[in-house]
């Protein structure tokens, strides 16, 4: 009890300096935790990936396309029950920077994403509307769209003024299904192609092929290429894990950079508290000589060393664990548009709990050991 | 039966390095302090009167010689040991009082029970005693820096005389203090002696304090030089 009472009342002793390394450990966990998060976004796409979801794309580069040719030849695979085609749009809404994802897709490609879910009504009303998208909850939300609002998009790749009418919004089946995307007909993208001299039509960006087990994903990846093999376009086929990797591969180093510089984050608090637990403990040498004098034993003056280092963790760390799902919330707001996905995960609470404990044990090793092995004579004679 | 001295001291001998330099302290010191007896430490700066004070109580250990309290050969404890020792026989006053600031009068008081096995009902009858004994009853939930110099010490001879320890070691208990203060706190410690029939060890330089205690002792460059007996 005695202990406690020294501990929390030492703490308390500079008010301004523990004050101080109680916010540089509440800003450390707090930006560690933001920056777990942002790294967490960037797999987002990988996490939600279904196992029973291959993609059939170019060998050799995403931006080559495959014929659809290659539709039927596939769904003759065995294991095989859906094939669906998908075509990146890459059309810009009014600005560059009001960027989300558009794909052109065959009318079964929901059939294949369990995880959206649409009402039969608004499904069946985009399967008749030739011009008809399909945008996402988060997507609706971000611009305001609704039903019956016509998108304009003025195409990139395809180049041209585009107009889509918005005949359904669908919604993720859970919080983790990332829903800002628009979906409009394969069929209305290839008529236009086809209009045009370039030979472009009836061609797909990526077939994606719905399986009937996760575990035949190896054997039907290789069959499908085997399909394909010394053809003019050959294929690779990967699980839809994968493919979202290459993706977040393509931005290695930059989440290489940004894990460090979490861990640096780390380090540098880990400094000061080490300072903050040295300047506190040579300042009461004559206190735990008087201890010490008094028949407390070493243990007991680390004991205090150490209570004292994880009690400022615990309070900085806490308010910085409390602080993190807000600051991501707020964070989602002005950068939803990046990440869509970016929630706190409880791995990432964990780390930052960890993280503040280790930097509270750890910064108080040399100190109370210091502290605990003080002859008593010379703790003494100290002047605080 | 003979009983044994408080404190007997055989061919003492303690030395410090100091820059490569071996400096010897004290040298073959040889004394006994009977129980129940107020013995004054004197002598110069230097003179090693401290360091004897911190071989008696253990908080330091001599290169050479025999240091028995009540019989027992400290110089043979290990650290633990000694802690535990000192826990239960010696009471420490320091010239700047060392109290923790932290905490309040009675808790700086009741610190040393702590490591005795008393319940928290216990601890408080004898802190709240002892607190009255010197006076202080009414500042039981002051801390120190809310107290006189001459309040503090009286705090820490409260402290020291707790555990009802076989031997009080002072060093320089009035060094600190206005001559007033200083005046309670020696007549303090001649009533605990006369009272409680305490063995105290005291450091001073100053004779009028040393006039307070029964027996003198004089240190000069290590060495005792006269020992007076004071009847």
């Amino acid at each position: 009890m005695h202990a406690l009472k020294l501990i929390l009342r030492n703490a308390l002793r500079h008010k301004i300096r523990t004050g101080l390394t109680v916010f540089g450990l509440f800003v450390a966990v707090l930006a560690y935790g933001l920056l777990q998060t942002v790294i967490d976004a960037w797999y987002a796409g990988a996490a939600a990936a279904s196992k029973t979801r291959l993609i059939t794309r170019s060998s050799i580069s995403l931006a080559f396309t495959l014929p659809i040719s290659y539709e039927a030849r596939i769904k003759g695979v065995e294991g095989v029950t859906t094939v669906a085609r998908s075509t990146w749009f890459g059309g810009i809404y009014k600005e560059p920077k009001n960027f989300f994802p558009q794909f052109a897709v065959s009318g079964n490609y929901l059939d294949l994403y369990g995880e959206f879910l649409l009402p039969d009504a608004e499904r069946q009303a985009w399967m008749r509307d030739r011009r008809g998208a399909l945008i996402g909850r988060q997507l609706a939300n971000q611009y305001g769209f609704k039903v019956g609002d016509v998108i304009p998009l003025r195409g990139s790749i395809y180049q041209g003024e585009w107009q889509f009418v918005v005949r359904g919004i669908f919604d993720g089946a859970d919080d983790t299904k990332i829903t800002r995307h628009m979906l409009f007909h394969w069929e209305y993208l290839n008529e236009w192609l086809a209009q045009r001299p370039a030979r472009r039509a009836n061609q797909t960006g990526v077939f994606i092929v719905g399986i009937d087990a996760p575990e035949r994903a190896a054997d039907v990846s290789r069959k499908v290429d085997g399909l394909f093999e010394n053809s003019v376009a050959e294929t690779l086929t990967e699980t839809e894990t994968a493919f979202q990797l290459a993706f977040v591969a393509m931005s290695n180093e930059i989440i290489a950079a940004i894990r460090v510089v979490s861990y640096v984050v780390i380090l540098i608090i880990l400094a000061v508290m080490a300072n903050t637990m040295a300047m506190s403990a040579r300042e009461r040498t004559a206190e735990y000589a008087t201890l010490k004098a008094l028949g407390f034993g070493p243990g007991f003056i680390a004991l205090l060393l150490f209570g004292e280092s994880l009690a400022i963790c615990a309070v900085g760390g806490g308010a910085g664990l409390w602080a993190t799902p807000h600051a991501a919330a707020a964070f989602k707001q002005t950068a939803g548009s990046i990440f869509p996905i970016f929630a706190v995960s409880q791995a990432t609470v964990i780390a930052q709990a960890l993280c503040a404990a280790t930097v509270g044990v750890t910064a108080a090793i040399v100190p109370a050991v210091q502290a605990a092995r003080v002859r008593i004579v010379e703790g003494l004679r100290a002047v605080g | 039966m003979q009983v044994a001295p408080a404190v007997e001291i055989r061919h003492l001998a303690k030395s410090y390095r100091r820059g490569g330099q071996v400096v010897p302290v004290l040298t073959d010191i040889t004394l006994d302090i009977q129980r129940g007896e107020f013995t004054a430490l004197m002598g110069p700066s230097g003179s090693g009167k401290s360091t004897l004070l911190n071989l008696i109580a253990g908080i330091d250990k001599p290169d050479s010689g025999v240091l028995r309290v009540a019989g027992l050969d400290i110089t043979t404890l290990n650290e633990g040991e000694l802690a535990d020792w000192r826990a239960r026989n010696v009471g420490f006053i320091f010239q700047f009082y060392n109290l923790m600031p932290v905490l309040s009068a009675y808790e700086n008081v009741e610190l040393p029970l702590t490591l005795t096995n008393l319940s928290r009902a216990e601890r408080r009858d004898r802190v709240e005693f002892t607190l009255g004994m010197v006076g202080l009853a009414d500042r039981m939930d002051h801390h120190p820096s809310e107290l006189s110099g001459g309040q503090q010490q009286r705090v820490a001879i409260a402290r020291a005389v707790i555990t009802d320890p076989q031997l009080i070691v002072a060093d320089e208990p009035t060094g600190d203090l206005d001559r007033q203060s200083a005046a309670d706190i020696l007549a303090m410690l001649q009533r605990l002696n006369a009272e409680l029939g305490t063995t105290i060890v005291m450091v001073t330089h100053d004779a009028q304090a040393a006039k307070t205690a029964r027996r003198l002792v004089h240190l000069e460059k290590g060495e005792l030089i006269v020992e007076p007996r004071v009847t």
